[in-house]
């Protein structure tokens, strides 16, 4: 008992910046797993990865122009994020391009952007810095932060629920009885964004989407509805932070990837293990029913 | 209050400059169940969504009446089966036009659902995920949206692709409680014989409007062979369509409708055909 608290509880009891990143992580997972839920089941769970990407130029400008500083690296952040998600939707929508070929070109243009950016002022740590995130260095702006995002996703996806399951279950029926589906595509679309963007505080541009779709995708193996889903994926976001929290802690390895590979590590289980995953549809009786 | 349940006023519908549907006039009236008929490529899924709202005409305009109590059921639908929903989540969108947004369901919400539910003849599947439906099963489920929505026009594109026999059978049941409801149905159907047999009246495409009147005249050998030489592919180099161009093609026997082929004229009559029907 006392080594399971030495090894479980003492760490996030004794040092506070253990308990901000604490805090910080399972605010985070609030709002980016059912996100990740939602790009998952639009097939987008690419597009959490080229929208984290095209954040990066904006967090970059920030960072030039007023260095490692919050709140100008998450504007810019934010705007780029907003820029490429419009532009890409728009092509789509005005073109004949269809919008995944549309967000590849604009988050590859992004990225080079970002990376050019960075390196004209930073150092390459600094451009890790931006890219892998400080977890374990997270302030109460940070913290703040972190948590008006997670409320602002909670209370829109309650507010808009139905139109996003009808948006993404049957999207004409949506147009014939509606016209909130553009409105509520794009706010969706600002939501990843937003997420992303405080991901990109706590994990860094790339491991942000992390959290946001290995949750949703493990959760897939065992739930077939959707609101089981949403709340399975958020479980699982908040107890890989527990667990990578803890194994960065013990054994000294960098927070951010230490949080993905745990949840990597429930994906891959999920995958073998759960109801709808390789074991339990491979070992069905081979005898079937009489109806 | 108007009879017209839609009005076309010489609509043109289509893609890239190109008209899939070319100068419709004429009114669908109210209660009418109409069946749209052609062969592929002859405009009647743009008609369907150009009545619905989902593709701006390129000229004319179409009118319809009461825009908020319309249902449409697009052709095999963009529906994402692998989406986690049971078949009660897809029937109790239907729910949409009473409730919106946030409205509550109620009990009675509810009890609407099960009724509808039955009427398809779907008791016993409320829980079952859409992707273990059959085609026809799915059909049904979808129709069961329909009922709930309520609509005063309602719109099926190819409701009966993929489908057995009971089900159209079923389905087509359906259909005309709608019309001994007095709702305003129509349907784009290939089945020439079924047309004859269950719909009262028929409208005929080929990229331009044919026949519009009772089916069992509509769908006379006369003007089948007339629908039949279309050209489907699009010409780039076509001239562009301009007023006073073109030859008058008459229209035959069009009850409501007043099909222009000048393509200048807007008055209403100018070159209506009213045989009526018997």
């Amino acid at each position: 008992m006392e080594s399971a608290y030495q090894f479980l509880v003492a760490p996030f009891v004794e040092f506070e910046f253990m308990q901000r990143a604490l805090a910080g992580a399972i605010l985070l997972a609030l709002g980016s797993c059912p996100i990740g839920v939602f790009l998952m089941l639009r097939r987008m769970s690419l597009t959490g990865d080229a929208m984290a990407h095209a954040i990066l130029p904006g967090a970059a400008v920030g960072f030039l122009l007023f260095g490692l500083e919050l709140v100008p690296m998450t504007i810019g952040g934010l705007v780029a994020g907003v820029v490429v998600a419009l532009g890409a939707g728009a092509v789509s929508r005005l073109t004949v391009q269809k919008e995944d070929a549309s967000m590849a070109a604009f988050y590859l243009i992004s990225l080079a952007l970002g990376v050019l950016i960075v390196s004209m002022r930073g150092s390459s740590v600094d451009l890790l810095h931006v890219l892998f995130g400080t977890v374990l260095a997270l302030n109460d702006d940070a913290l703040f932060l972190i948590g008006g995002i997670s409320v602002v996703t909670l209370v829109s996806l309650a507010i808009f629920w139905r139109a996003l399951v009808a948006e993404c279950l049957d999207p004409l029926f949506l147009r014939s009885v509606s016209s909130l589906g553009p409105p509520v595509h794009f706010l969706f679309l600002g939501l990843v964004v937003l997420n992303l963007v405080g991901g990109f505080q706590a994990l860094g541009t790339l491991l942000a989407v992390g959290l946001m779709m290995l949750p949703a995708a493990a959760a897939r193996f065992w739930t077939t509805r959707l609101e089981p889903l949403c709340l399975l994926a958020i479980a699982i976001g908040i107890a890989s932070c527990v667990a990578g929290l803890l194994i960065s802690y013990h054994a000294s390895l960098p927070s951010g990837p230490a949080i993905i590979l745990s949840a990597g590590i429930v994906y891959l289980l999920s995958m073998i293990i759960g109801p709808r995953g390789l074991i339990p549809t491979r070992l069905r009786p081979a005898a079937h029913r009489t109806a | 209050m108007s009879d017209a349940a839609i009005t076309f006023d010489n609509l043109t519908l289509g893609y890239n400059s190109h008209p899939a549907v070319h100068h419709l006039s004429g009114t669908v009236t109210r209660g009418a169940l109409t069946a749209v008929v052609g062969a592929n490529g002859s405009g009647k899924s743009t008609l369907m969504k150009g009545i619905a709202g989902i593709l701006k005409p390129m000229a004319g305009a179409v009118q319809v009446n009461n825009k908020a109590r319309m249902a449409y059921l697009p052709q095999g639908t963009e529906l994402d089966r692998s989406f986690p929903a049971r078949v009660i989540d897809l029937v109790s969108m239907g729910l949409w036009p009473r409730r919106g947004l946030l409205g509550r369901y109620s009990r009675s919400d509810w009890q609407k659902v099960e009724a509808a539910i039955a009427a398809v003849g779907l008791v016993g599947f409320e829980a079952r995920s859409l992707d273990t439906l059959s085609g026809g099963q799915l059909q049904r489920a979808l129709f069961a949206r329909v009922v709930l929505q309520d609509a005063e026009l309602i719109l099926l594109d190819e409701p009966f692709n993929a489908v057995d026999q009971r089900t159209i059978a079923d389905l087509l049941a359906l259909m005309q409680h709608w019309h001994r409801e007095h709702r305003t149905v129509l349907v784009v159907v290939h089945d020439h014989d079924l047309v004859r047999q269950h719909l009262p009246e028929a409208l005929l495409l080929a990229r331009r409007p044919i026949a519009w009147g009772q089916s069992a005249v509509v769908l006379n050998s006369e003007n089948l062979a007339k629908a039949r030489h279309f050209d489907e592919a699009w010409d780039e180099n076509a001239p562009w369509c301009a007023p006073g161009e073109h030859a008058h093609d008459h229209v035959h026997d069009a009850p409501h409708a007043h099909v222009h082929h000048d393509h200048g004229h807007h008055e209403h009559g100018h070159h209506d055909l009213h045989k009526g029907a018997a």
